[in-house]
């Protein structure tokens, strides 16, 4: 996951390029489209919607009030920090554990629908894929991300994608919110490693 | 990070780091039936014990398989180093199996440092001499934090063998560390020289270390206390003039506990020598977090393997 925008490398003059995407009031209708779609294709009371930290933990949380806002029921929400399952955990500096809140009883014969702000490799998704293993068997396994950029190294696929966007590699999606950068937006950004 | 060998070289940050790592991960296994995390398969820990311990060995064995690295134990007893073979070349004999990591345990003081400078893997200091054994001031530390939520202001009481003790170094400098006072309580004997003046020395701090010889007097106004155990193996000649008149001026009865503030937690490191530094009814009062200790410690070493080997190596 991308730093959020930060200062450009030291000595660079001019401020790196930053180009926002979508507006707070654009990644609210998201949010609501995709609400009405998984009400759609499930039935929200057998769901679990598990967020992947950071970003991904306030976006189930929001899905889950559009939800019950729509649909009536309030599906549950879980965490799930899919860090130590990573399998790229050498090629960077150590990284910091969030926490992992599941329900007590297991995932058994839940429908989770994981929740992840971008994909991008599929990595991210793939490690929670055999994090979820350890807390039970899920009936089914879906994905929902806010934005699909493209560049999959591994055959995953996402059931439900807020919005995709054609990016190169050599840029960087910052998804914004509320609840962990202070504003709701999406940006793209010239990368800067 | 690349090597743990004393707690002098933990700034704040790394060491909130680290705890903060330690309560990620136990709170991550917490009522999982299987406790197995895969983040260090295919890496290999060496546990190199030149002194007797069980629970740090233990702990250091736990915390490698639980993170599915492979743990092999070695001890000076029963190895090549029974037949004459120097430190050195154990190490690199152990290097070039493939040991991605060497924790090590060993009578002399500062073992871990220079081992660090012969061995290309990471080292882990689990004890050297009377020197420093920083997994132990971090499990203290982890457990004092789950216990009274922060040790910023807090006041630590040490009673016992500190001139020994390198339980009591480590911690001294990781508590200061993490905004606590340290308050020590021993007879003369065993306190080292000037350690009244470790806390302007290091850090430029006054008042952050103090000194006194009455327990008494010191148990109303801490937040925790930390026995030490009298280190008989390390002493030669007399440092007080009896076991029973050292436990009736520094040992923790029951009628001391009630000395004690509410909220106050009493630590052992262990093994603990009950009757002598801590009573009997003492030790397992809920008020002692002993067994907590031992089961962070467990996850303490996670984190610490984890800070070591699951991240991109720093350029030496």
């Amino acid at each position: 996951m991308p730093p959020p925008s930060g200062m450009g490398a030291v000595g660079e003059a001019r401020p790196p390029r930053q180009r926002e995407l979508l507006s707070a009031a654009e990644v609210a209708r998201i949010v609501a489209r995709m609400a009405h779609q998984v009400i759609e294709r499930t039935s929200p009371e057998s769901v679990m919607l598990v967020g992947i930290p950071t970003r991904g933990v306030p976006l189930a949380y929001r899905l889950a009030g559009r939800i019950c806002e729509f649909g009536g029921t309030r599906p549950g929400v879980g965490i799930l920090d899919v860090t130590l399952y990573r399998d790229d955990l050498r090629r960077r500096p150590t990284r910091p554990l969030h926490t992992t809140e599941l329900p007590a009883h297991g995932l058994d014969d839940a429908l989770v629908v994981l929740v992840d702000d971008v994909l991008y490799s599929g990595r991210t998704v793939a490690a929670a894929l055999d994090a979820l293993r350890e807390y039970g068997r899920p009936r089914a396994v879906q994905l929902a991300v806010l934005i699909d950029r493209g560049h999959r190294e591994l055959p995953i696929r996402a059931d439900y994608v807020g919005k995709n966007l054609p990016t190169s590699r050599n840029e960087e999606v910052g998804v914004l919110l509320v609840e962990t950068d202070g504003t709701d937006a999406v940006v793209i950004r010239r990368s800067q490693r | 990070m690349r090597h743990l060998l004393s707690t002098t070289d933990l700034q704040r940050e790394t060491a909130t780091a680290l705890l903060d790592t330690a309560e990620a991960l136990k709170q991550a296994l917490l009522g999982r039936e299987v406790r197995k995390l895969p983040t260090l398969r295919g890496r290999t820990v060496v546990t190199l014990f030149y002194e007797s311990s069980t629970r740090t060995r233990a702990s250091f064995e736990v915390a490698g398989k639980w993170m599915s690295a492979d743990v092999v134990n070695i001890s000076a007893a029963g190895s090549s180093v029974a037949k004459g073979e120097s430190l050195r070349d154990t190490a690199l004999t152990l290097a070039a199996m493939g040991a991605d990591c060497i924790v090590i345990r060993h009578p002399a003081s500062g073992a871990a440092h220079r081992l660090a400078s012969w061995v290309p893997t990471h080292v882990v200091n689990a004890g050297d001499g009377t020197h420093q054994h920083p997994t132990q001031a971090l499990l203290d530390a982890a457990t004092l934090r789950e216990r009274l939520g922060t040790l910023n202001g807090r006041t630590v009481t040490i009673v016992g063998d500190v001139l020994h003790s390198r339980v009591a170094r480590s911690n001294i400098e990781l508590l200061i560390t993490l905004g606590a006072r340290v308050h020590l309580v021993a007879p003369a004997t065993l306190l080292p020289c000037g350690v009244e003046n470790w806390g302007v020395e290091n850090w430029g701090v006054a008042n952050r270390v103090t000194v006194g010889h009455d327990l008494d007097a010191a148990l109303p106004g801490t937040d925790a206390v930390l026995m030490l155990r009298v280190q008989v193996e390390r002493m030669q000649g007399g440092f007080f003039p009896s076991a029973r008149e050292y436990s009736i001026s520094y040992g923790l009865t029951e009628a001391r506990l009630e000395l004690l503030p509410e909220h106050a937690v009493v630590l052992h490191p262990g093994p603990m020598l009950r009757g002598m530094e801590i009573a009997h009814s003492v030790a397992d009062s809920p008020r002692a977090a002993i067994t907590e200790q031992v089961r962070n410690g467990v996850h303490v070493r996670m984190a610490v393997l984890y800070h070591l080997l699951a991240a991109q190596e720093e350029q030496a």
